[in-house]
């Protein structure tokens, strides 16, 4: 297995587990579980054992190994600086072993299965890809400057599709020059990659790449800091050379704008980082610019925030196989429970994964009327 | 080889002692200054021995070129006279030893040679280093912070290798035989210190500002003035080289920064302090550092602009702290050029 | 067994218990190179109430109970010797109260240090608790009952010394508070009353489960500076550290030592840390240290490194992150040490121990040494990196600990939170009337036995 080589070389300190001042736990699944083996150290070494034959495959050892949400905060504090890059890589080239053993968790298996067969994980026809956009009037994609692409989540959840018809609204709202794919777009593949499952996730590269050659798409600006990443960083540049965005660094570039917009009333808000847009491409800023351009707002930081952001246990996959779960200890629940201590009256997100799981959230700690979660541009467009 | 381009004669004809008068810590009378010379010439202990703080500023103040200070260093190391505690300077002397790492690379002009700073390469960018090689490492580094240890010996020992390194794996067989130093120590070692220590030298060195003064030429057209007001911190191996001092001046013209008129400047620049703690004289180092960076404050300074790294990290943080901005010359000189500071 | 699990599960909830192989695996075993030993179960309680009724589980079915913390000892003490249940207990980590005025922090046993640490920054800037220089994940229960040590022991010891008060679940069963807690509202101290603490500090979990302590806290002065003393004669080194602790201004007094880089081989570093309320009052305290060594400084025998402030960064943190990185030395995640509590004298003695050993057994090392309190004591350290996936070298290092834990012994330490074969070398030396003493004491608190059994065993 590749990376297999660094597994040895955990030392299980445990600085995986937290943010830079300690002040919490900063892993979602050692936060939630709270047993050693679903910490990152703890997988570090229960791989390791597994490879040498000292442990069977077994649900608990799947559960253990997909139950890690990818947010990369052990990559960032681990103090091993040698190997700390390659601890998340070790931990998808084992997904992807036991993709091929056929031994992940059912919810693993469900989720490639749909994506597979219907090309997201709703099993919705494709047909419906476009539907989000219904009524906005955007245009198609025929060479604008950027190719807007909202993903699974942005073109089929509920939640998903109101930030993606609130993102194109004010992007057309601006004059920002962008097309879209419609019923014709296909899944970005992140959190297929994040699963183990190559196979998928070449095949639409593949399919991704043949669609911008078709259409010489030059930007492609997403909605999900998950696709950004994975077009960004993954996607082969060489055949077919293309920028990358997230709309948080689209909208930044249009903070004159924004700032001449009505002001608002005093409003009080604190935002959450995206691991796929902040920790993994350490974009901290962009959405901050954004956040500070609305006249009336006034920011306050969360104590873990930029690379120290708490994860909201939407990524790994989990978003969709839920294997964090619910329950008090929940990541989302514990990231709610730290904005509403900022006294922010508005948790601001930039990420359609965290929307719904935070929202979540925010209902199954009762605090709906005291803070509310809002993506940027539904902040930026409600009082405006 | 043993000895320096020293001359008791000239020494003994002396009527000024300017080496021991003009010193800013010794402090001394003619008479006095009288004395302890005749003593150091007579190959005795003399308090200069114990007292001097290894500021270089000798180096500048003799009239005759006549190499003071080296010359003291020698009577230290003879003598046993330690400037550092013995564990201090042994250590340094370990950590700063050649590692026999270095390989032959193809370089071109222009060649800019690091050091052992390689925290600093970074920095070598830009419309001023279009095109530039640079070259860094423990193989080729200078050693002339021996002078502050009481241990010319490790000169002698590790500086003819040194210049061999360069020259051979570098610049013999890319046929370059300009060699820029980007601090004034590197400089001073191959145009003061090596011929007065009788070490050849096949390369032409050629100081950075004298670089940057020409490379500012080039782009004149570039320049956006700073219209600011700087502080000059000189570095005690500028004492060195001396003729470097108008440069600074040009510089500072085509950019458009005010070098601030201020007490501890030109030939009353005042050391960085971070030998006097090797020496273990905090109060001194303190009491330095404050007058140093009072002197710059009260100039009304926007930035401290440095060409020694080590005076660098030892007040970049004070400076810092006193609102004015530490930077290095050629980081400035790229502010003038629009192209900003690396990460800003 | 079945019926074990089930009651466990009653207890805290099946979320909180495991009998599955992925947990036996990871808590058989520590960082550290002492073998693995299975437990059955591994339970994570939240309160102290789920504590006393696995407690009394276990006195029933007679089954071993383990209480463990970070698991960061690298001794292998929160293994389970003898089978049973390990208790995790970093689930319980409330900070319960700090009272400002009396310096004190009334915290849950599973509390990591870290998290004490970013607490008392946000909520209490001007105090701050000792942390020691284990990972932030080391919890304030296991770290005070093994007598650690931090960056505050020159100023006021070890851990131990700096404990208020304890609530304690007996083997038995029963939940005892201990110190001025059991007679006032207030964790103030253990004084006036007979104090039973010592009850519980370095025996290993044999004669309870700790589940709150109250800790000193002291002032967090907000001007920090740390001279290093540099000298290449260990002999001089107990001098240095009976002046500088002399003048009692520092907060730490540590020596480092190590033959990696090449720079260091040979050279004993002492880092003296201070802090101060006012830059003027740093500038005094620095001034102080140093003319308490300027005998040695006068005579160029050893002087304070001039590092410029940005290398001193690394000295200044608390935990130094750079003190787990010698896991990697030999890319192979693992390090372990004998911490030897001995006088300052025999520091020159345990260094070329240290050197020595190392050397015949082929391994490389670390060394160093935290002074406790006015020099009343020192924890001089022999840390061994090995590779973990090298059965030699983790073979390598273990028998350096053996022999080192020998060495402490014979030149008159004790090895700190001994593992299990140290802990026979010290129960072969020490006074049978002290052994005794602790088979009663054991016998009396833990009639069945059920104690994290294997350690302290004078049976």
């Amino acid at each position: 297995m590749e990376f297999a080589d660094i597994l040895h070389r955990c030392f299980r300190c445990g600085y995986c587990k937290f943010p830079n001042n300690y002040q919490d736990f900063n892993c979602p699944s050692y936060s939630k579980f709270r047993f050693e083996t679903y910490s990152p150290g703890g997988r570090m070494w229960l791989l390791r054992a597994w490879l040498n034959g000292e442990m069977k495959t077994s649900p608990r050892l799947a559960e253990i190994l997909f139950s890690c949400a990818t947010c990369g905060n052990c990559v960032e504090h681990c103090v091993f600086p040698k190997f700390k890059d390659d601890i998340l890589h070790a931990f998808l080239a084992a997904r992807e072993e036991m993709v091929n053993r056929g031994t992940v968790p059912p919810a693993v298996r469900d989720y490639l299965k749909a994506l597979q067969i219907h090309g997201n994980p709703y099993k919705l026809p494709a047909s419906e890809r476009g539907n989000w956009e219904h009524g906005l009037n955007l245009e198609s994609y025929s060479g604008q400057e950027y190719l807007f692409h909202a993903g699974c989540v942005g073109s089929l959840d509920e939640r998903g599709m109101k930030m993606a018809r609130s993102v194109a609204g004010l992007l057309k709202g601006l004059g920002v020059s962008f097309g879209v794919l419609g019923a014709d777009e296909n899944c970005d593949g992140n959190e297929a990659r994040s699963l183990g499952e190559k196979g998928v996730f070449q095949s639409l590269v593949e399919q991704n790449i043949r669609e911008f050659q078709k259409r010489d798409v030059k930007k492609v600006m997403t909605l999900s800091p998950h696709a950004y990443h994975a077009f960004k960083n993954d996607y082969p540049k060489d055949s077919h050379p293309f920028e990358v965005f997230h709309y948080t660094q689209v909208l930044a570039m249009q903070a004159k704008k924004l700032s001449a917009l009505p002001a608002h009333s005093p409003l009080r808000v604190t935002y959450h980082d995206p691991c796929y847009l902040g920790r993994h491409n350490k974009e901290y800023q962009a959405p901050r610019k954004v956040l500070k351009s609305i006249s009336g707002l006034q920011l306050m930081e969360m104590g873990r925030v930029k690379e120290n952001a708490f994860c909201c246990g939407g990524g790994g996959g989990n978003f969709f196989t839920d294997l964090l779960g619910s329950g008090p200890e929940s990541p989302a629940r514990a990231r709610v429970r730290e904005a509403v201590d900022t006294g922010a009256s508005v948790l601001a997100v930039a990420c359609p994964n965290c929307a719904k799981m935070l929202e979540d959230a925010v209902k199954a700690e009762n605090l709906e009327g005291k803070i509310a979660v809002k993506e940027i541009s539904e902040i930026i467009q409600e009082k405006a | 080889m043993e000895g320096i381009k020293f001359s008791r004669e000239v020494c003994e004809a002396c009527k000024t002692y300017d080496c021991l008068t003009r010193c800013q810590y010794l402090k001394m009378d003619l008479q006095t200054a009288r004395e302890e010379r005749k003593r150091l010439l007579r190959g005795e202990k003399s308090r200069v021995l114990e007292e001097c703080v290894t500021c270089y500023a000798c180096e500048e103040y003799c009239p005759y070129g006549n190499h003071p200070f080296y010359n003291l260093v020698d009577q230290q190391e003879k003598l046993g006279v330690w400037p550092v505690p013995q564990p201090i300077t042994k250590q340094q002397v370990l950590m700063m030893a050649p590692r026999g790492k270095i390989t032959p690379k193809k370089v071109q002009s222009p060649v800019v040679n690091m050091c052992y700073f390689p925290m600093l390469t970074g920095s070598i960018r830009g419309k001023l280093f279009e095109g530039a090689s640079t070259i860094v490492g423990s193989d080729i580094f200078c050693n002339v912070m021996w002078l502050h240890f009481g241990k010319n010996s490790v000169i002698r020992e590790r500086l003819p290798e040194v210049i061999a390194n360069i020259w051979e794996h570098y610049l013999k067989d890319s046929g370059v035989k300009e060699l820029i130093c980007f601090h004034d120590e590197c400089y001073g070692t191959y145009t003061h210190l090596a011929p007065a220590f009788g070490i050849p030298v096949p390369f032409k060195p050629i100081h950075i500002f004298d670089y940057l003064n020409k490379r500012l030429d080039e782009l004149k057209d570039q320049i956006k003035p700073l219209g600011q007001k700087v502080a000059y911190q000189r570095s005690c191996s500028n004492r060195l080289v001396p003729e470097t001092q108008p440069w600074v001046d040009e510089i500072f013209r085509k950019i458009g920064a005010e070098r601030m008129e201020r007490k501890y400047d030109r030939e009353n620049a005042l050391c960085c302090g971070a030998v006097f703690r090797a020496q273990q004289q905090d109060d001194l180092a303190d009491d330095v550092q404050k007058r140093n960076l009072d002197d710059m404050a009260a100039a009304g300074a926007k930035f401290c602009v440095f060409s020694c790294p080590a005076c660098l990290f030892t007040l970049g943080e004070s400076v810092l702290k006193r609102g004015i901005m530490p930077i290095l010359m050629n980081d400035l000189c790229q502010i003038a050029l629009g192209e900003g500071m690396k990460g800003g | 067994m079945e019926d074990i699990y089930k009651e466990l599960t009653q207890i805290v909830g099946a979320a909180y218990v495991s009998n599955q192989p992925e947990e036996r695996f990871i808590y058989s075993r520590d960082p550290g190179t002492m073998e693995p030993r299975e437990p059955d179960y591994v339970v994570l309680p939240a309160t102290t109430d789920e504590v006393q009724k696995i407690v009394l589980l276990a006195n029933r079915k007679k089954v071993p109970l383990v209480p463990m913390g970070g698991g960061l000892v690298l001794s292998g003490l929160s293994r389970a010797l003898k089978g049973g249940i390990v208790l995790d207990l970093k689930r319980m980590n409330r900070i319960l109260e700090v009272n400002e005025r009396s310096r004190y922090a009334l915290v849950e046993a599973g509390t990591s240090q870290g998290m004490l640490q970013a607490y008392l920054k946000k909520n209490y800037p001007t105090l701050k608790h000792s942390v020691p220089d284990s990972p932030p994940m080391a919890t304030i229960g296991g770290n005070v009952l093994i007598h650690g040590s931090g960056h505050l022991s020159h100023a006021a010891g070890f851990h131990s010394e700096m404990l208020n008060g304890l609530e304690v679940v007996l083997p038995t069963g029963e939940v005892v508070k201990i110190g001025s807690c059991s007679t006032s509202p207030y964790w103030f101290g253990r004084a006036p009353l007979p104090d039973l603490a010592g009850l519980f500090l370095g025996w290993f979990g044999t004669t309870g489960v700790v589940t709150k302590l109250a800790i000193k806290l002291y002032p967090n002065r907000p001007y920090q500076d740390v001279g290093v003393f540099v000298t290449e004669d260990p002999e001089l080194v107990p001098e240095v550290f009976y002046q500088a602790t002399g003048v009692q201004v520092a907060e730490d007094i540590t020596a480092w030592m190590t033959p990696k880089p090449d720079w260091a081989k040979g050279f004993q570093h002492i880092n003296i840390n201070y802090a101060a309320d006012t830059p003027e009052e740093l500038i005094w305290k620095r001034n102080l240290i140093r003319a308490s060594l300027k005998r040695l400084i006068g005579q160029k025998v050893g002087g304070f490194l001039p590092l410029p402030p940005p290398m001193k960064k690394n000295f200044l943190e608390a935990p130094q992150t750079t003190l787990a990185q010698f896991a990697d030395v030999r890319k192979g995640g693992g390090f372990e040490y004998v911490g030897g509590i001995m006088p300052i004298d025999l520091f020159p003695r345990a260094y070329r121990a240290g050197i020595e050993i190392a050397a015949r057994q082929g391994t490389t090392y670390s060394t160093g040494a935290r002074i406790i309190g006015l020099a009343h004591c020192m924890m001089f350290f022999f840390a061994y990196p090995f590779n973990r996936a090298d059965e030699s070298d983790v073979d390598r290092a273990r028998r350096a600990l053996e022999e080192t834990n020998r060495a402490v012994l014979n030149m008159g330490g004790i090895p700190w939170k001994a593992e299990a074969p140290a802990q026979k070398q010290i129960i072969g030396r020490m006074d049978p009337h002290t052994l005794g003493l602790i088979t009663r004491v054991r016998s009396m608190l833990d009639p069945q036995g059920i104690m994290n059994p294997g350690n302290w065993e004078v049976r």
